[in-house]
């Protein structure tokens, strides 16, 4: 059977089992568009090419399976780079297809033509130009596999024009053939027994989780081991809802504006049980200081990450979920053999912690409104399964502490890179993916401005996402850091808390839209828009610009010294 | 050899691009390339890379692992010094009138090096050797007044195990 190239891209996909792909049109890509009019797959036509990249993210992190999107060439091409940066980032399996110019005219500096494959190959997993149509039914098995496989990341597939409009005869191929490519799938059964060994000698253990789990799907088997142990768990910023918030092992997020309790106990462990995390900056602080006296079993699938910034004495490579039931199993038998130290010491000094240092905020009756109080009744007036996806900056430290995660895939948000303008695309991509829920999109009124043109893909689209604006008038992260750090001169962070009209501009791009300035209409209105399910739905809530996120670890201090902010009763 | 250089020997698909996404790595990471080269092998769907990595930049452990990410690399090897074989190839261009090209001559024919190119006031010349060797050379080639100088940067291949016991004696003899 003679296909074009176009043709065996389309069916291509289509044979990976993409339903949905994100996308905008242009010069480059214009044959590929074509076959897709006959295709099962539903096209998504973005207002941005970042934004295809952001909802192809949002759908991955939501369903588990790659995002697709699909651009020209150029500009499309650059401006799809950031997504591709953030999921490389955060491990997103993304498959991203981009137009080229002809093969013919490559290197020719041609209309719209740019170096794609280099300019994107620092941060894709892996890229593709294609210079022969035979190669695309085996460059897009490659593409997939490359992107799900081993820890997920981005990859992009480049086709030139004239490629994409010749034609070849139409095969699939049975399998992948990468020599380079074998993600390793064996546990070593001794290191396994070590880790069991070393979990049963610990008198102050935390389990460390990461986005390595959601990314597993390991989150069943993360519970079992901690119940089974009694050991507590920290979530990172993502691995929220990897283990229940509400569950009463969780200490919550670590890190730089993690909760008191959670940082401290990583802190002062003797041993951390690391799975599918990384030793992020933001979560060790001062790396030299961290967790001092801790003994580190290290899991992650990622060689390179074992090592890379604190040596393990433990180091296990592999599938987080296959890892974490070997230990199970370890752990069990090690259990009926010893008697494992009594951790009752340890959780009487982390319920101190816990009862003297909680998350705090006040919200006065009629004073100014207070964003955490927005997150809280969100989060009380809305499923419990609902996602969210926010942006980057204190809407999104407030959103990952008050937010209480008890279900994984429900919390989206770009970690790694802290792409600002994420959370409306991230939204929009997450509810493609999973219809049946609410999906709240929290964001920052500086990351809105980013890229809520994508309101415009909502509302055409009928993907009716709802989106709570934490309006302070200011880049408010980096106000804060001026306020502290930077003795209060405050260096272009202002925004205005209403240029643009919120309220207007959302209208304008065919949501419903409401503004809240007091307390007591928080509630209400918050349920009018949960009410509101046939288009999206904006709500601009004014909330007090004074208020700063805390607890906080200072840039390059120890963890040790964080400053915890307000507490109920002043403990300090 | 320099005390922190640490060989690679690293199997790569013969594609394009391979030796931008090699080097990619090494600036994105932060690591210093001492000397690189490429070429193709025995097997026309490989090239091998021979890369001198700088230690103390460049931790060995994570340069192996992030390049073991790359898709295209097949398998890296680390050659201690001691366990390769290593040669680089150096030419120069060497002022040298008439007296005392014979001078010349003999002192690049002690490291088996040749003369491969002849001008009125200089020669080019070609030596084969290790690095310490060629080091040593282009000291040598220095008081003639060198106009011009390129080196290849090193290939390296494993040792040869040639039988459990004698291998010793074999390898300490030769170094």
């Amino acid at each position: 059977m003679k296909l074009t190239g176009a043709q065996a891209l389309i069916k291509s996909l289509e044979l990976e089992g993409t339903e949905v792909v994100f996308g905008l049109p242009g010069g480059a890509i214009l044959p590929v568009y074509d076959p897709l009019i006959d295709s099962s797959i539903r096209h998504i036509l973005v207002r941005h090419e970042q934004g295809a990249g952001h909802m192809a993210e949002g759908y991955a992190h939501a369903t588990g399976r790659p995002g697709v999107a699909m651009v020209t060439s150029g500009p499309a091409a650059t401006n799809i780079v950031t997504p591709l940066c953030d999921a490389y980032m955060d491990s997103i399996p993304l498959v991203v297809i981009t137009g080229q110019v002809p093969y013919s005219v490559i290197g020719t500096d041609a209309f719209q033509e740019c170096d794609t494959v280099g300019i994107t190959m620092p941060v894709t997993k892996h890229n593709w130009l294609i210079t022969d149509p035979a190669d695309i039914p085996e460059i897009v098995r490659e593409a997939f596999h490359v992107a799900t496989t081993g820890r997920p990341g981005p990859v992009l597939i480049d086709i030139p024009k004239d490629i994409a409009i010749d034609s070849m005869d139409w095969y699939w191929p049975e399998s992948v053939d990468l020599p380079g490519y074998k993600p390793t799938n064996k546990v070593s059964t001794k290191l396994i027994k070590d880790a069991a060994r070393l979990m049963g000698t610990a008198k102050k253990p935390v389990i460390y989780a990461g986005g390595g789990i959601l990314k597993a799907r390991a989150a069943e088997a993360l519970r079992e081991l901690a119940e089974m142990t009694g050991i507590p768990v920290v979530t990172t910023l993502m691995a929220r809802g990897a283990f229940p918030d509400r569950h009463d092992l969780c200490l919550g997020m670590p890190g730089m504006h993690g909760n008191y309790t959670a940082i401290t106990a990583l802190q002062e462990a003797d041993l951390l049980i690391a799975l599918g995390s990384r030793f992020d900056d933001r979560v060790t602080g001062k790396v030299a200081a961290f967790a001092p006296n801790a003994k580190i079993i290290h899991v992650d699938i990622d060689p390179a990450e074992i090592g890379k910034v604190r040596r393990p004495d433990v180091p296990i490579v592999g599938d987080c979920r296959r890892v974490i039931e070997e230990l199970v199993k370890a752990v069990r038998s090690d259990l009926e053999k010893r008697h494992w130290p009594d951790l009752i010491p340890w959780w009487s000094e982390i319920r101190t912690w816990q009862r003297d240092f909680p998350l705090y905020y006040e919200q006065e009756e009629d004073g100014p409104l207070k964003p955490q109080f927005v997150i809280e009744k969100l989060r009380d007036l809305s499923p419990d399964d609902t996602i969210v996806a926010s942006g980057v900056g204190q809407h999104q430290m407030w959103a990952s502490q008050h937010w209480k995660f008890d279900y994984p895939y429900t919390w989206v948000n770009s970690g790694g890179l802290g792409t600002m303008g994420f959370s409306v695309p991230a939204a929009i991509g997450a509810k493609v993916g999973r219809p049946e829920r609410t999906v709240w999109s929290i964001d920052g009124d500086g990351c809105f401005q980013m890229t809520a043109q994508e309101l415009v893909t909502a509302s055409a689209e009928q993907i009716p996402i709802k989106v709570a604006i934490l309006n302070n008038a200011y880049l408010g992260m980096v106000r804060q850091w001026q306020e502290m750090f930077y003795e209060e001169r405050y260096s272009e962070v202002y925004l205005s808390p209403d240029l643009p009209d919120y309220v207007k501009w959302a209208e304008a791009m065919g949501c419903v839209a409401f503004r809240v300035d007091a307390p007591e209409d928080v509630a209400p209105t918050i349920e009018k828009a949960n009410a509101i399910t046939d288009r999206p739905v904006v709500i601009d809530f004014r909330t007090d610009f004074r208020e700063k996120v805390f607890p906080m670890v200072p840039a390059g201090a120890s963890n040790s010294d964080v400053l915890p902010g307000p507490t109920p009763n002043g403990a300090k | 050899m320099e005390q922190h250089h640490h060989i690679l020997s690293v199997l790569v698909e013969n594609k394009a691009g391979v030796l931008s996404r090699v080097a990619g790595l090494f600036t994105r990471r932060g690591y210093n390339i001492f000397s690189l080269a490429v070429s193709p092998t025995e097997d026309n769907r490989y090239s091998r890379m021979t890369v001198v990595v700088d230690g103390d930049s460049s931790p060995i452990e994570q340069v192996t692992k992030q390049l073991n990410k790359l898709i295209p690399v097949i398998e890296i090897r680390e050659l201690a010094a001691s366990d390769a074989v290593e040669r680089e190839l150096l030419l120069a261009t060497v002022k040298a009138g008439p007296e005392e090209r014979s001078h010349l001559i003999d002192l690049v024919s002690i490291f088996d090096g040749q003369v491969i190119d002849v001008g009125v006031a200089s020669v080019t010349v070609m030596v084969a050797g290790t690095p310490d060797g060629l080091d040593a050379v282009s000291d040598l080639l220095a008081p003639y007044g060198i106009s011009e100088l390129q080196r290849t940067g090193r290939v390296a291949l494993p040792r040869l195990i040639r039988g459990s016991r004698p291998l010793k004696a074999v390898k300490s003899s030769e170094q």
